[in-house]
């Protein structure tokens, strides 16, 4: 399999700021390939670079085979680009919006007017394809900006932090659009604030942490190196904290809070295991709460600080 | 495709986005000559008895100042284009639509290309609407064909100018709000020329600035194309200054694009 993606000590500062330091990394083709971390990691950089918005002050960057400063144009006609915040024209219907893509990609009319009405299909705009994006809501112009980046059928999609924003139904959906995309065979470079995200969609997730990759492998390959998965019971009574404890084993067990931590994935089954044994044993508990590894487990787990406090040493 | 084609067809579609901008906001078209003929109005019909008697024309009153002021509210017609020039590409800029054009494989300065031929355009149309408001009220011009060609010529340099400098002032401008402020200036300028009354009536001080800002020769010039009169060294003093402030403006904006889009 070749690489859609391919990077070599990528350095980026702005001044005295310091945001890339040395990325290397190697994306496959037709595969979503996500890059995790807080604000201020350098993701949006690092896209800026892979797309041509920005340069490298060194290092190399391929993207789809071509060199993103020597063979700028090649790229720009290879890739798809939704950044961060909405790039629609909002004084231009969500139609006419499509139509300008069609025809920057030299369409001819008859064409650009078949992939217009597709897209607006596609993506449940047709309804609002005659109101001007202006109008349209958060959840409405991301889809037409996934759109407007799909019109030229790019090889190579860069999604900057696609989902931040939207509410958790336009989220569900703009996961689908991401496997749908992925299973046409193109190659997917997704930043993410949240580790769900990536968790969900992504074949490899490189952990970017100020300027540096500290972690990289596929979603289980990190989340092994993540803790703070667990199931937490409450307890009422102190006899059945004590039977619990007898029967899971003395993990994470609070005397005084009258609490135990029992390691889970989160998932259906190890929950179902700790209620069979709850069960078995006649144990009654107070409460049941469910905590799944999170970017910030991530990051105690991978730096050895909370994200916080981190962003505050800065 | 040749690169002469794609450099044509994208410098169309950016043309063609502009004009929909415009037809999607024609009040904002409508606003550009409004401005300019309710303040021909005004000078006429309330201040052009008094301030045409005091040009010492041979006939006075309000029908020599139509004559006189329509060339100075034609100026403040183009300087008004200037607004929703800055205004156009301030929120173009604040939108994330300009990234989007620099990721895709088009020709590069065709978004501004755009904005230009279009403003300018938008300038000429609000300049027709203008001296066809003027010609209703009185204004009567003795040029024939080659002077008004001259003169349309003039104006679209001037325009040109104008337009660069707008399109530089909406880059700078960090919001639209900004960008609508910036140019005002340039609508005081006729005012502080010739375009209203003849600067020798004014303080020294004034004069001197009046006589040497360059709407004053453009004003001049057009008076002398319309009428008939000398027209002296203002030609190309107007001339210097439109390509002057063109191609200075031309290297601040792109400049200021290059920059502002990395």
């Amino acid at each position: 399999m070749t690489n859609a993606i391919e990077t070599t000590g990528i350095h980026k500062s702005f001044g005295d700021h310091t945001v890339l330091r040395g990325i290397d990394i190697a994306v496959a083709s037709g595969t979503i390939y996500s890059l995790l971390g807080p604000n201020g990691a350098g993701k949006t950089t690092m896209v800026n670079i892979l797309s041509t918005l920005a340069v490298a002050d060194s290092g190399t960057a391929r993207v789809a085979g071509y060199d993103v400063v020597g063979q700028a144009d090649a790229v720009r006609a290879a890739i798809g680009v939704t950044g961060q915040f909405a790039a629609v024209d909002g004084r231009l219907t969500g139609a006419e919006n499509l139509r300008l893509m069609a025809d920057l990609h030299h369409y001819g009319r008859k064409d650009g007017r078949r992939r217009t009405a597709q897209l607006l299909e596609q993506f449940d705009l047709e309804a609002a394809a005659k109101k001007p994006a202006s109008t349209y809501s958060g959840g409405m112009r991301r889809r037409l900006d996934i759109a407007m980046t799909l019109v030229g059928e790019p090889r190579v999609i860069f999604l900057d932090e696609p989902t931040t924003g939207l509410d958790p139904r336009s989220r569900r959906a703009m996961w689908q659009v991401i496997r749908d995309l992925v299973a046409d065979g193109v190659t997917i470079f997704l930043t993410t604030q949240y580790l769900e995200e990536a968790d969900q969609l992504a074949d490899r997730i490189a952990v970017l942490d100020t300027g540096v990759i500290v972690a990289e492998g596929t979603p289980d390959e990190l989340k092994r190196l993540v803790p703070g998965g667990h199931i937490s019971l409450q307890f009422g009574e102190h006899d059945q904290l004590v039977a619990a404890a007898k029967t899971f084993g003395e993990v994470a067990r609070d005397d005084d809070a009258m609490t135990l931590q029992l390691p889970s994935d989160g998932g259906v089954r190890s929950l179902r295991a700790v209620l069979d044994g709850l069960d078995r044993e006649s144990i009654t508990v107070e409460g049941l709460s469910i905590h799944t590894p999170d970017l910030d487990d991530v990051f105690l787990a991978l730096t050895g600080r909370p994200r916080a406090e981190k962003e505050n040493q800065k | 495709m040749s690169a002469a084609t794609h450099t044509m067809r994208d410098s169309s579609t950016m043309l063609r986005r502009k004009f929909k901008h415009m037809l999607r906001y024609p009040s904002m078209t409508l606003q550009l000559a409004a401005i300019p003929i309710i303040f021909l109005l005004l000078f006429v019909y309330v201040f052009g008895g008094t301030l045409g008697d005091g040009l010492g024309g041979f006939s006075g009153g309000r029908s020599e100042y139509v004559n006189y002021v329509t060339p100075g509210v034609i100026l403040l017609a183009v300087a008004a284009t200037a607004t929703a020039t800055a205004v156009s590409v301030a929120t173009d800029m604040t939108e994330g639509i300009i990234a989007r054009f620099r990721t895709m494989a088009i020709f590069r300065p065709s978004i501004l290309t755009g904005h230009v031929i279009g403003s300018v355009l938008q300038a000429l149309i609000s300049l027709a609407i203008v001296i066809g408001a003027a010609l209703l009220i009185g204004f009567r011009p003795t040029a024939g064909v080659v002077e008004w060609f001259a003169a349309a010529g003039l104006l679209t340099l001037l325009a040109l100018a104008i337009t660069w400098l707008a399109v530089g002032l909406g880059m700078v401008a960090d919001s639209a709000e900004t960008a609508s402020n910036l140019p005002t200036p340039l609508i005081l300028l006729p005012f502080l020329g010739s375009g209203f009354v003849p600067t020798e009536s004014m303080p020294g001080w004034l004069k001197s600035f009046a006589d040497h800002q360059p709407f004053t020769p453009v004003i001049e010039t057009l008076r002398g194309l319309l009428f008939d009169a000398p027209i002296g060294n203002n030609a190309w003093i107007a001339v210097a200054w439109c390509v002057g402030i063109t191609l200075v403006c031309f290297v601040w904006a792109t400049r200021t694009f290059n920059r502002k889009t990395l």
